[in-house]
């Protein structure tokens, strides 16, 4: 019997119960559900080694920046993983309190994940926990904000050759006088 | 700023540096292939801690081409992207592009038409031969045998002048549209597509003869910078750097986009993942895309190059300006305020170097909430101070060779 | 003797049986001009440009350029192809003041020379910012045709240039406003 996501989620649901939820076929046939914290690791470990799923393979993952939801589900983070044998996808995320997010580090149960989180810690501060080297990866090392979050400005400040009055950004925007 | 570099890898390594120094008096030595160097394809340095010209440990460090895609990608409409795509893996500019635009087409529920297909599945195979003729010929250059790549540049001219055809540029392309391609095939592309595939082969054949079983290119690359498979798919390598390693994963057979299933064509595998294999599961995988475009043209269906949706697909300017509703789709479209479902979708091809992830959240807006790419560069890459241990200096430069790390790719 | 063979003009002087005077100058700045060898610091999209126009189909080795050398000490020019982002500015100094006088600097792309479509917060907005500049060729990227013809452009720049030049206190100015110490 092949697999479906069907039986994914039953499996998932009777491993882990309550820490997993809101499971979804909306994003075009991608099983896509949430999962707590603190059981992310146990989870991909799990969708790994079981004879059944048998997820061997960390296709990505990232993160998000929510500002507008509460407090304790302002970061997400979001992993793709890839059954190369039944050939099937699955995303979980998990949300992560916005002034400390923190989770577990991925790198024990893939090698791939060491990278993808140093660029997540440098975009978005969020802390990998047992990672073996987390510092920056992409932006300089002296940079002390995080800078995909969504309150930093994409543009650079010191800019002094841009004239405003053309990107609409003035009050006044033409100088008819 | 390189000696904050130098200091943190006599830090990182102090016990195994004083350890050698005491064993027998020799020291191990600092060497920094630094951003700018005639080997590295691209600004990415490493530091190597040398014993003499054995490599013991090296550091990667990446970023110095970092240009905030993901940032920038927050504050464009989804047309303005295509060109950000175009720069990411600028070798093969149109294959970054039509994974875009499947990505896109995915979320809106857009149908591309047959022809349409078939067209991009023409110009995506071209950019894969330019990609791989670049990395084949670049790793002759780094062991020394220069003929070849002047030899094979004259052929990525031609196909530039195609690409020219289709779109109007030759590297950054920023080709095809929401629902299929801007412009049909014209006569001079089909002829020169035709005249291509006639006179490529030979060309590729005379590539191979002078360096494929060459004295000196197999004694550099055969057993230089092997990884097994397991490794490397827990490394999460993708494309030709893990069909080299025996794994034949291919995103065109696991997940067929844009009529790949119509197509007849053979998945090269390596055995050991060394160097040689690479180069040679990347030449197979030329002559696999010409005759990839040979069935293309041959088989070429007739119809529309795109899909019919006004909402999404400018109209022709004679009807924008003579028509109320063409002109108010265009202003609409090219605003950006088109309308977008609030959904997520994760989409990939196969890029050049492997699996190329779109993965798009969007919340209704005309700007994306958050779109990450999943470049095959960037995760390869950290493999490599794996794969460069105990391996000589000169074998370091042409493993990087070989698994064509793209920097744009790589910091995005 | 073949018909149309095009010769390089002779500069002016006064010419004998045997001998040719001229200033020092105009010879120099002859010789100077068709062998430029560049430093080809190539970062992104505009660095395969340049490898196509190393390429026999445009083929910059008939301008001089035969030799492109990664060596600062030993290039004249220096070509800066691709985006330079915060990050790497400090390096493309570094390289820069490695280079021995005479040196000229010719941006290429719209990345190097301001920015380009990159107005974000880790790219440097133009290397003018932190070296001078002699010949800026706009594209992104340009045409192997356009990058060919900022090489000539700076063929020009140099066939006129005083040897003085760099002694003279408006280049060491120049310098100072950078930062850069005149070594």
């Amino acid at each position: 019997m092949s697999l479906t996501n069907e039986i994914i989620k039953q499996k998932v649901e009777e491993k882990f119960g309550e820490s997993v939820k809101a499971f979804s076929e909306e994003s075009f046939g991608l099983l896509t559900f949430e999962v707590e914290s603190a059981k992310v690791i146990d989870l991909m470990r799990y969708l790994r080694d079981d004879e059944t799923l048998r997820f061997n393979f960390l296709t990505t993952m990232c993160g998000v920046h929510y500002p507008d939801n509460d407090l304790n589900r302002q970061f997400a983070v979001v992993y793709h993983m890839h059954n190369w044998l039944d050939n099937l996808r699955i995303r979980f995320k998990t949300y992560l309190n916005g002034e400390n997010p923190e989770v577990e580090s991925a790198t024990k149960v893939f090698l791939t994940a060491n990278w993808m989180e140093r660029e997540a810690y440098d975009f978005y501060g969020i802390t990998f926990t047992g990672h073996p080297d987390l510092r920056r990866i992409l932006n300089m090392d002296e940079m002390v904000s995080h800078p995909l979050r969504k309150e930093f400005p994409m543009e650079d400040g010191g800019r002094t050759d841009k004239d405003d009055r053309y990107f609409g950004r003035e009050p006044q925007n033409s100088n008819l006088n | 700023m390189s000696e904050i570099v130098v200091k943190s890898i006599e830090d990182k390594y102090a016990e195994l540096i004083k350890q050698r120094e005491n064993a027998d008096g020799s020291e191990l030595s600092i060497l920094n292939l630094g951003p700018v160097h005639p080997a590295t394809h691209g600004i990415f340095q490493n530091v190597l801690l040398m014993d003499g010209e054995r490599i013991i440990e090296s550091e990667s460090t990446i970023g110095y081409i970092h240009r905030a895609f993901e940032k920038i990608a927050e504050n464009r409409p989804f047309y303005q992207i295509t060109p950000l795509t175009d720069r990411m893996n600028y070798c093969s500019s149109p294959i970054n592009n039509m994974g875009w635009w499947l990505t896109v087409e995915k979320l809106l529920g857009i149908e591309v038409p047959k022809r349409a297909q078939y067209i991009r599945v023409i110009m995506m195979e071209l950019a894969r031969i330019a990609d791989h003729l670049v990395c084949n010929s670049i790793l002759a250059v780094d062991t020394g045998a220069f003929t070849g790549f002047l030899y094979v540049f004259q052929y990525r001219e031609k196909i530039y002048e195609i690409y020219e055809e289709m779109c109007g540029a030759r590297l950054t392309t920023n080709m095809g549209r929401m629902g299929g391609m801007e412009r049909d095939l014209s006569d001079t592309a089909y002829r020169k597509i035709k005249a291509f595939l006639k006179e490529f082969p030979a060309v590729m054949s005379e590539f191979e003869s002078l360096v494929s079983r060459n004295r000196i290119f197999m004694d550099r690359c055969i057993n230089v910078g092997p990884i097994s498979a397991e490794k490397a798919i827990s490394y999460g390598f993708t494309g030709p750097n893990l069909r080299a390693a025996g794994v034949d994963y291919d995103v065109r057979v696991m997940n067929p986009y844009s009529s790949y299933q119509d197509f007849q064509f053979d998945v090269p595998v390596g055995k050991s993942g060394d160097t040689y294999d690479r180069y040679c599961v990347r030449n197979a995988e030329i002559w696999q895309s010409v005759r990839i475009i040979q069935q293309a043209m041959d088989n070429l269906p007739s119809g529309p190059y795109h899909a019919d949706v006004p909402d999404y697909y400018l109209p022709p300017k004679e009807d924008v300006y003579q028509n109320m509703e063409a002109l108010i789709y265009h202003f609409k479209i090219v605003m950006g305020e088109i309308p977008v479902p609030k959904n997520e979708v994760y989409h990939s091809v196969e890029a050049g170097n492997g699996e190329l992830g779109f993965y798009l959240i969007s919340d209704g807006s005309r700007v994306p909430y958050r779109l990450h790419f999943r470049r095959p560069c960037f995760i390869y890459y950290q493999s490599f101070a794996d794969i460069v241990k105990g391996h000589l200096l000169s074998d370091a430069i042409v493993i990087l060779s070989s698994l064509n790390v793209i920097a744009g790719e790589l910091d995005a | 003797m073949a018909e149309n063979i095009k010769m390089v003009e002779a500069p002016e002087g006064f010419s004998g049986e045997g001998f040719f005077a001229t200033s020092v100058d105009k010879v120099v700045g002859l010789a100077r001009s068709k062998s430029l060898w560049p430093l080809p610091f190539a970062t992104s999209c505009c660095g395969i440009e340049f490898m196509a126009t190393m390429a026999p189909h445009y083929d910059l080795a008939r301008f001089g350029s035969e030799r492109p050398s990664f060596s600062p000490r030993q290039a004249d020019m220096l070509l800066v192809m691709g985006t330079i982002a915060k990050k790497m500015a400090p390096v493309l100094r570094q390289v820069y003041e490695q280079m021995a006088e005479p040196r000229w600097v010719i941006s290429v792309g719209a990345c190097a020379c301001s920015g380009g479509v990159f107005d974000t917060y880790s790219v440097l907005q133009g290397i003018d910012k932190v070296i001078p500049v002699d010949v800026y060729v706009p594209g992104c990227p340009p045409r192997p045709e356009q990058i060919l013809d900022g090489i000539m452009k700076l063929q020009e720049l140099v066939r006129t240039e005083p040897m003085k030049r760099r002694d003279s206190p408006e280049y060491k100015a120049l310098l100072a406003s950078y930062g850069i110490n005149v070594i």
